[in-house]
């Protein structure tokens, strides 16, 4: 029974509604006074019904809830035989928590498309070779599926055979389609765009990357920050005292009428639903936009900060040094390149591998006898010449003559902050290469949106020498830029400017520098969707996209903005309507729940504009 | 100890999460401090002694309350 009419509260709702009109008609219309009556107490009884239900299952586990104030106030109203008012207002209660139910359920829609991109089947390779569609949850660890054009991946695992583009959107954020081929990682959520792939399970359900996103951002928006958590205390004590309260005006002033508009006047709606409210929108913008805020607390924080670290490898820059200078100092260029070649495809040095890529395509000598020279180079017989590559240091010790138009080489390719490679054959200088790594495309352009949010300080930290740090900070108009530093040192520099009274940011690839990113009270990392990148962090920026900080910054900023609107009107609220109880005649319960119900509708709506937040530039 | 998830229909009240978390945090078996109750999400998670109590039994409680259950799911 009490089921079967919480389940009909929307009909309720309407003949309630229905009945207060059919009532003022009779009233106004045909002065037939009785009808009228019968009417409306037909719309307070039919209307209080589901309210009392749920008044009396709170009660039944200890918690004074909303629905116990107004079961009582109409019960009063009703008793006193103001059924105007006992029928308005429980049918503006009903109505209004309709409203509530649908205008929530927008600010959810972000994470409510993200779930729906959760794969719900599979096609599983049988013990007969033939492949079944079965529901996700039958997948297990190791099982071969078969993905066809336009069917989403069921969980993450690696392609066996076959070849295909993945949009990989629903975890990278990026919408380019990413070719895929045998041995590659594809990733549960993601959609293939054409081709087929057989793939083997590595990951299902739950610890899939796209699972783990999800879990993450759910437990993100219920997430309570400090303020909420007060508020939620406050709640749990106000309704119950604004119970007392109207109990003491009563037995003091024998007044039903006043005591039960109390009742309804303290209703604390608008402040629990406000907060949440704003968390919820605001992180379900982010999760679309490739930005994960880890909870309010996290929102809050990344508002007022007014100090960015960056690592400066792989976060400023690419992380992929790249070729940039060249000198020669004999003719036969192509010679030159082959014997380079042959002897850097042999080293998996990180200069090595930009000197290789360089190169390109060309002829390849084999390659007799290497040494490596901690911290030199290379010496190597190669077709019966002896090739020396490495530094500075290699080629005084191979007795390699640098000349002057090498040394002045040397001086200009360093002062552009560039790590050098020289090439020896038979102890004569070939070539100079100036080796650099590539600042990331639009990082500057970030950088300004960053300081016109507010933020005073950006930092670039490096375990690079000061000279190509420097660079990296003056090409960025970065405040301060550190050298040198072991990662040891980089979280004591967090520190120091926390103790100083900084709010600090620290953004890093999520991997090396895991104690700055714990240290600094936002860590924000680049992660390509990484497991580490995901759980250290408070903010992770997906697909390692700079661009995304600025939107996070600014969203995080707008919505702690958002909250204390909230809090603003819900209070607000509560304390002029208690106002004009005592200042003015109008004042009744009807008007009371009306404005009640607005400015719950009111703190929803403003949260949902969260939901279209942009960065503007 | 195994870790529960349920799937609840859309929550549309705080106060309704509130009476969900003293409903199932009062069963003889489940963990108190774990039950959590994912009001957004409209979810409840909670860890628990499946000796003692089971998932059905937290559904019926929740159902008690007026609230519909979508679906459950358990891990160890």
């Amino acid at each position: 029974m009490q089921r079967f009419i919480l389940s009909k509260k929307k009909q309720i709702m309407l003949i309630s509604g229905i009945s207060i009109v059919v009532a003022f008609i009779s009233k106004l219309g045909f002065k037939n006074e009785v009808l009228a009556v019968w009417s409306l107490a037909v719309a307070s009884i039919m209307g209080v019904a589901p309210i009392a239900i749920q008044a009396y299952q709170a009660l039944k586990v200890k918690v004074v809830s909303i629905d116990l104030l107004v079961t009582i106030a109409v019960t009063g109203a009703f008793l006193i035989k103001n059924l105007e008012e006992s029928a308005i207002v429980t049918f503006l209660f009903l109505f209004g928590a309709f409203l509530e139910q649908r205008t929530l359920n927008k600010t959810r829609s972000a994470i409510k498309e993200l779930t729906e991109m959760a794969p719900e089947s599979a096609l599983k390779q049988m013990e007969n070779g033939e492949f079944v569609e079965v529901k996700i949850d039958e997948v297990a660890v190791g099982d071969v599926l078969l993905v066809k054009t336009g069917a989403k991946v069921p969980v993450d695992g690696s392609v066996l055979s076959g070849e295909g583009y993945i949009n990989e959107a629903s975890i990278t954020g990026e919408s380019l389609s990413v070719g895929k081929e045998k041995g590659a990682n594809v990733y549960a959520g993601t959609i293939l765009e054409n081709g087929t792939l057989q793939i083997v399970a590595d990951r299902v359900g739950e610890d899939t990357t796209f699972g783990r996103i999800i879990e993450l951002v759910e437990e993100a928006q219920d997430s309570k920050s400090k303020a909420e958590r007060f508020i939620d205390r406050f709640a749990k004590y106000y309704t119950p005292a604004v119970l007392v309260l109207a109990f003491i005006v009563w037995i003091f002033s024998q007044n039903i009428e006043l005591a039960i508009t109390i009742l309804v006047l303290g209703c604390p709606g608008a402040l629990v639903i406000g907060v949440p409210v704003s968390n919820v929108a605001g992180i379900g913008n982010g999760a679309r936009h490739g930005v994960l805020l880890k909870g309010s607390e996290v929102v809050d924080d990344f508002s007022k900060v007014d100090t960015i670290i960056f690592d400066k490898t792989g976060t400023l820059t690419m992380g992929k040094p790249k070729v940039t200078e060249e000198e020669f100092y004999a003719e036969d260029v192509e010679e030159i390149l082959a014997y380079l070649a042959s002897v850097e495809k042999e080293s998996d040095h990180p200069l090595a591998a930009a000197v290789v890529e360089y190169i390109g395509e060309t002829k390849l000598y084999p390659v007799e006898k290497t040494l490596v020279i901690k911290g030199a180079g290379v010496v190597a017989q190669v077709n019966g010449r002896r090739v020396a590559v490495g530094n500075v240091a290699l080629m005084e010790r191979e007795n390699v003559l640098l000349d002057e138009k090498a040394r002045a080489g040397i001086a200009r390719f360093e002062a552009n902050g560039n790590s050098l490679v020289l090439a020896a054959i038979d102890s004569e200088l070939k070539v100079l290469l100036g080796i650099r790594d590539q600042i990331r495309p639009g990082v500057k352009e970030d950088l300004q949106r960053l300081k016109k949010l507010g933020v005073k300080n950006l930092v670039v930290l490096s375990g690079d020498n000061q000279g190509t740090v420097d660079l990296v900070a003056r090409e960025l108009r970065l405040t301060e830029a550190h050298g040198d530093m072991l990662p040891k040192e980089k979280a004591a520099y967090v520190e120091e400017l926390i103790a100083q009274g900084h709010t600090v940011a620290f953004v890093g690839d999520g991997v090396n520098d895991s104690p700055s990113l714990a240290r600094a009270q936002i860590g924000i990392a680049m992660g390509g969707g990484t497991d580490v990148a995901i759980e250290t962090s408070d903010v992770v920026l997906m697909n390692s996209d700079f661009r995304r900080l600025p939107h996070a910054l600014g969203l995080a900023k707008a919505t702690a903005g958002n909250m204390r609107q909230n809090i603003l009107i819900a209070v607000g609220v509560v304390l002029a309507l208690l106002a004009s109880l005592i200042f003015s005649e109008w004042m009744n319960m009807s008007i009371g729940m009306l404005v009640h119900e607005a400015s719950i509708l009111a703190v929803i709506l403003n949260g949902m504009r969260l939901l279209q937040y942009k960065l503007r530039h | 100890m195994k870790k529960a998830t349920i799937q609840l229909e859309t929550l549309s009240c705080p106060s309704c999460a509130q009476k969900i978390e003293n409903a199932v945090k009062a069963l003889n078996g489940v963990e108190r401090e774990s039950v959590k109750v994912l009001f957004n999400a409209s979810k409840v998670k909670f860890d628990f002694d499946e000796e003692k109590v089971s998932v059905a039994d937290a559904e019926k409680a929740i159902a008690a309350l007026g609230f519909e259950v979508k679906g459950s799911q358990v891990k160890n």
